[in-house]
């Protein structure tokens, strides 16, 4: 048989059906373990102190009263985190942690306690007289980049400018990219529409608060239990930041109750380790939400300028975009990504995207879904849909007669290779959706995206036990259903029902290195790991028959879950299921199992088209979302109903963003909502049902034609929203949030 | 570490006991406010008293039309007294607007009005509608209009060793409607940028004879506008009359700029509240 298809398999038994998810029981019971669901014996708990200040200098911390209390059992500082021996890349993640010589943002962590409860703990942070010099702070992303902004590192200078700066700046760097000449691209335009956007800061609004248990013991071996998307990246970090041995630090994900990216990095981890070291007891940190507001996540909040022109026939003759993120107090923001996907669904002759990575006193940025890439399809895709209005064509069209197709240049470089945009695009115009009668302040909004997709480096085993289960081990925490994904390719490749395979997450030390979940990059990357390793256990099984039926393994094939002889000439034999095999492993070599691991390249972008029908409440600007229908490609669905799920709940999250979510400051730059109440997340009673379409253009780069699908349902949702919304009210919305106040203040200001 | 006391009497005057004994004491009902700000660390207390194991203030009873509705009475258990909501709609209406589900199993009327946020809900539709405050202390008892209880946010009139025992809504007035409407950015789960309770009366031709409009969220307590009651007074609250109440509520308001809302927008969308709330208002006065 054939190892490695050249196309995509089309034929399913298993693949593409809704199968039970295998932790559903588990969740609904109550019997999954999350993050703070672990103890130990001896067990202490964590606090951390946070800065009530958005810029600070610390001029001193005294812990002495706080470790003479009773029941304080360790106090850790900057002190407790030498920086010599950290890695230049990890030296950001290091302050941002702890600390040092200033706060950089309101809730930056100063200080921490591990003490005998959790009453003991809080009222030992009491105790910790910070001596801190207020200075002054900045938390807008314009505001920052001003030459006389309050400048947050001294050792910080712009790259990517010439001449290289003398002095430092909040501008972490500026990136240019694009090609042709957009002055030409302009010339040759009928109408050229010039905006400028803003969007505020979100964060990605986990249910499940940072969690983790570490053990640390006098040796210098440790153990950490931890609810993250990456438990490998989490050993790495905190190794790496507290000088200990990959080997001797053994990290187990728990259950996690979301992530979209913001539990890509390590926050109170390294604080519980270090806790745990020198208090030489278990130590559990469980931030509660005010915490995972003021100094976690979110998303950068952003400032743009667009410039887009047209040909009265729809031809988009030059785009030019300047963008400007900010990701909090330290460089970093997805600015490359917003730069590179900024027109990413279009084949633009003359394109110029400029970027700018601006630091200020807000919390450290962290992954969201499409890191960057909402934020600037949102400006392209505003204007896109005002130039169709004005050229009186249909948007859909529009984004047809431009949109990127197989082989195409992508603006940020390669060639596409087999692609879905036209696809998506045309579901959504075929969908029941874009004909439903609007009424009196209701209007339609449409928007294309993009996500680039990873691969990376993925780990798997697998162990066919002697009664005919498979057991499954994948490296990857499960944030989006891919222990069923994965337990159906292992049955579909295997030949067996999907109920016989069972998949756990492994440790550490259990599988070789995993990257993060992360990039949608689970179901493709983790996905062909396990179809290697089914194959490698079919190797396995098709030896073993040909020892029993003592003919040569090339006289052995491997169909629906049976070794057969692969033709008359091969012998006379009853066919032998995995179960007949498995059941006589012991007397044939030992158990039976199959190993993979790849570094994964191929993973096909993914492309989608959203629709949305609002009502706008001309007296209080209110915005009621009344049909929304995502079209994406999903490559091949492996499990329907969790790709329909990613697809809604990236259209959830986008709604939030685009009507009600955002980060507010007092004049103090200190935030003002931080928990649910007035950090609005969509309830279910603001949302529609979403309806989905399902486009299946193969990815030729995967097995079974796989593309990821967790991120690209976020990217639309942004400007088709706001195009909506700009059609019910009459007026163009360029500043994020929608809020009503927002929105009634353009309603009015036009009329005036 | 700080001690927390907990006491549940079985009656009023133990409570009011209790409450006397200790200035730092705080009653709780439903919890939903108070339970919360203690979590957060808002607020640090030495007594609890828990006043759900009393029966006078766990019922609601009727007498010649007038309702008595006990102090820790659930939002839930108003809701389901079809007699009471079909009395007074606006106001069973604006303390189910009160939090989730859940929240509706605890939360009451009389915790609403004495936790005394300028959002309340409940508080403006109570106003509207003329209710009154039962209130128990070392003293004996006296009956207070509900808008005369908070002062200041998070602040009441109740002295120490007080604690309001009931809720008292008057019999319904024939041709009487009343109705609260509020402005939140979602459509649940959310804190009033603005409320407004309406009431009004109409005479046998349709002429409004009476009404009441308080407005919250605007102010730093409930605001009453009289000048939007006398806008509808002697008119048969056409939209001319309703304009005129609207301005009258947009003049009236004093409010902050905070994380929930601008001056300029509260100010706004108070008078459209006002509005619309009237507008059902005047729709049940019809059909009563």
């Amino acid at each position: 048989m054939a190892v490695e298809a050249d196309a995509p398999r089309m034929e399913f038994d298993v693949v593409g059906h809704r199968r039970v998810r295998p932790d559903g029981v588990d969740k609904v019971t109550g019997r999954a373990r999350f993050g703070a669901d672990i103890s130990a014996p001896g067990m202490l708990t964590a606090k951390i102190l946070r800065s009530p200040h958005a810029h600070a200098r610390i001029n001193s911390i005294d812990t002495s009263k706080a470790e003479a209390m009773v029941g304080v059992h360790a106090v850790v500082t900057s002190a407790d985190f030498p920086d010599e021996h950290v890695p230049r890349g990890e030296r950001d993640t290091l302050v941002n942690v702890m600390a040092r010589e200033k706060a950089f943002y309101d809730g930056h962590a100063v200080a921490a306690v591990a003490a005998m409860d959790a009453e003991t703990a809080q009222d030992a942070l009491e105790l910790i007289v910070v001596d801190y010099e207020v200075l002054p702070h900045v938390t807008d992303v314009v505001a920052a980049m001003a030459p006389d902004a309050p400048v947050l590192h001294d050792t910080l200078f712009t790259r990517g400018v010439d001449p290289k700066p003398d002095k430092p700046s909040n501008v972490a760097k500026r990136v240019e990219m694009g090609r042709g000449d957009v002055e030409a691209g302009f010339a040759e335009a009928d109408i050229v529409i010039e905006r400028t956007f803003r969007t505020e800061a979100t964060h990605q609004g986990y249910i499940e608060p940072h969690a983790c248990l570490a053990n640390i013991g006098a040796d210098g071996r440790g153990e950490i239990w931890v609810c993250t998307q990456g438990h490998y990246m989490i050993r790495n970090t905190v190794a790496a930041l507290l000088g200990i041995e990959l080997s001797k630090l053994r990290v187990t994900a728990s259950e996690i109750g979301g992530g979209f990216g913001g539990k890509t990095t390590v926050f109170a981890e390294p604080v519980a380790a270090a806790l745990s070291r020198k208090a030489g007891l278990p130590v559990k940190l469980v931030m509660d939400r005010t915490e995972v507001f003021r100094a976690t996540g979110p998303t950068s909040s952003t400032a743009a300028w667009v410039k887009i022109g047209v040909k009265n026939d729809g031809t988009i003759t030059a785009g030019d975009i300047e963008l400007k993120y900010q990701g909090g107090a330290f460089r970093g923001s997805p600015i490359d990504f917003g730069c590179m996907s900024a027109f990413a669904c279009y084949d633009i002759d003359n394109i110029r995207m400029v970027g700018w990575d601006v630091v200020c006193n807000r919390p450290k940025q962290a992954a969201y879904r499409a890191p960057g890439a909402p934020m600037s399809t949102f400006v392209v895709e505003s204007v896109v849909q005002e130039l169709a209005e004005r050229i009186g064509m249909d948007p859909v069209d529009m984004r047809l007669k431009n949109a990127a197709r197989n082989g195409s240049d992508s603006a940020y470089g390669p060639k596409f290779g087999t692609i879905g945009l036209v696809e998506t695009l045309e579901a959504a115009k075929a969908h029941a959706n874009y004909t439903a009668p609007l009424g009196a302040n209701q209007g339609r909004g449409i928007a294309c995206g993009f996500w680039f997709n990873f691969g990376g480096e993925t780990c798997t085993s697998l162990n066919v036990q002697t009664d005919g289960t498979v057991a499954l081990m994948v490296g990857t925490p499960d944030i989006g259903g891919s222990r069923a994904s994965m337990c159906m390719m292992a049955a579909e490749e295997l030949g067996i029902e999907y109920e016989r395979v069972h998949a756990i997450v492994g440790d550490t030390t259990s599988l070789g290195y995993n990257d993060t979940t992360e990039g949608s990059r689970v179901t493709f990357s983790s996905g062909m790991a396990t179809i290697k390793s089914a194959r490698a256990a079919i190797e396995v099984m098709r030896a073993r028959a040909a020892m029993i039926w003592e003919i040569p393994v090339d006289a052995v094939v491997w169909e629906k879950g049976h070794a057969k002889p692969a033709g008359p000439n091969a012998g006379d034999f009853e066919p032998m299921s995995l179960a007949d095999i498995a059941a006589k492993s012991g007397a044939t070599g030992g158990p039976i199992a199959g190993h993979a691991e790849v570094n994964a390249d191929g993973a096909g972008v993914s492309f989608a088209t959203h629709l949305v029908d609002v009502e706008v409440d001309p007296e209080t600007g209110a915005v009621k979302v009344l049909r929304y229908t995502v079209a994406q490609d999903a490559g091949k669905a492996i499990h329907p109903g969790y790709v329909v799920g990613q697809f809604q709940g990236g259209a959830a999250q986008g709604i939030g963003w685009a009507l009600n979510e955002e980060y507010v400051y007092d004049d103090m730059g200190r935030l003002q909502n931080a928990g649910f109440l007035d950090y609005r997340v969509p309830v279910a009673s603001d949302l529609p049902n979403i309806d989905t379409v399902i486009v299946e253009v193969p990815n030729t780069g995967h097995p079974y034609g796989v593309r990821g699908v967790g991120e690209t349902s976020i990217v639309p949702p942004l400007a088709a929203i706001a195009n909506a919304v700009s059609a019910a009210a009459g007026v163009r919305l360029t500043d994020l949030p929608m809020s009503p106040p927002k929105v009634l203040a353009a309603i009015d200001a036009q009329k005036d | 570490m700080s001690q927390l006391r907990y006491e549940a009497p079985g009656s009023v005057d133990e409570a009011v006991a209790l409450l006397a004994s200790d200035s730092d004491a705080k009653v709780l009902a439903g919890g939903t406010d108070l339970i919360v700000q203690m979590r957060s660390g808002l607020r640090k207390l030495g007594l609890v008293v828990d006043v759900k194991k009393i029966d006078e203030l766990m019922s609601v009873s009727s007498d010649g039309g007038a309702w008595t509705i006990g102090a820790a009475v659930s939002g839930a258990e108003m809701n389901e007294n079809a007699a009471l909501k079909k009395d007074w709609p606006g106001v069973v209406e604006a303390v189910d607007l009160i939090g989730s589900t859940q929240v509706q199993g605890r939360a009451s009327a009389g915790g609403n009005l004495c936790n005394a946020s300028p959002a309340a809900d409940s508080v403006p539709a109570m106003v509207a509608a003329g209710a009154t405050a039962v209130i128990a202390g070392p003293n004996g008892r006296r009956e207070v209009p509900v808008e005369q209880v908070p002062v200041s946010p998070g602040k009441t009139s109740l002295a120490t060793g007080e604690m309001v025992v009931a809720i008292k809504m008057p019999a319904k007035p024939a041709r009487n409607g009343e109705a609260y409407l509020r402005m939140i950015p979602r459509t649940e789960m959310d804190i009033a940028i603005v409320g407004a309770g309406v009431s009004l009366t109409l005479d046998d031709g349709g002429t409004c004879t009476a009404a009441k409009v308080a407005l919250g969220a605007v102010a730093p307590t409930v605001v009453i506008v009289d000048d939007a009651a006398k806008a509808l007074i002697g008119t048969k609250v056409d939209d001319a009359a309703l304009e005129k109440m609207a301005a009258a509520c947009s003049a009236a308001c004093k409010p902050i700029d905070d994380k929930r809302g601008t001056i300029e927008y509260r100010t706004k969308v108070a008078g459209v509240m006002a509005r619309r709330a009237a507008l059902i208002a005047l729709e049940r006065a019809r059909s009563n």
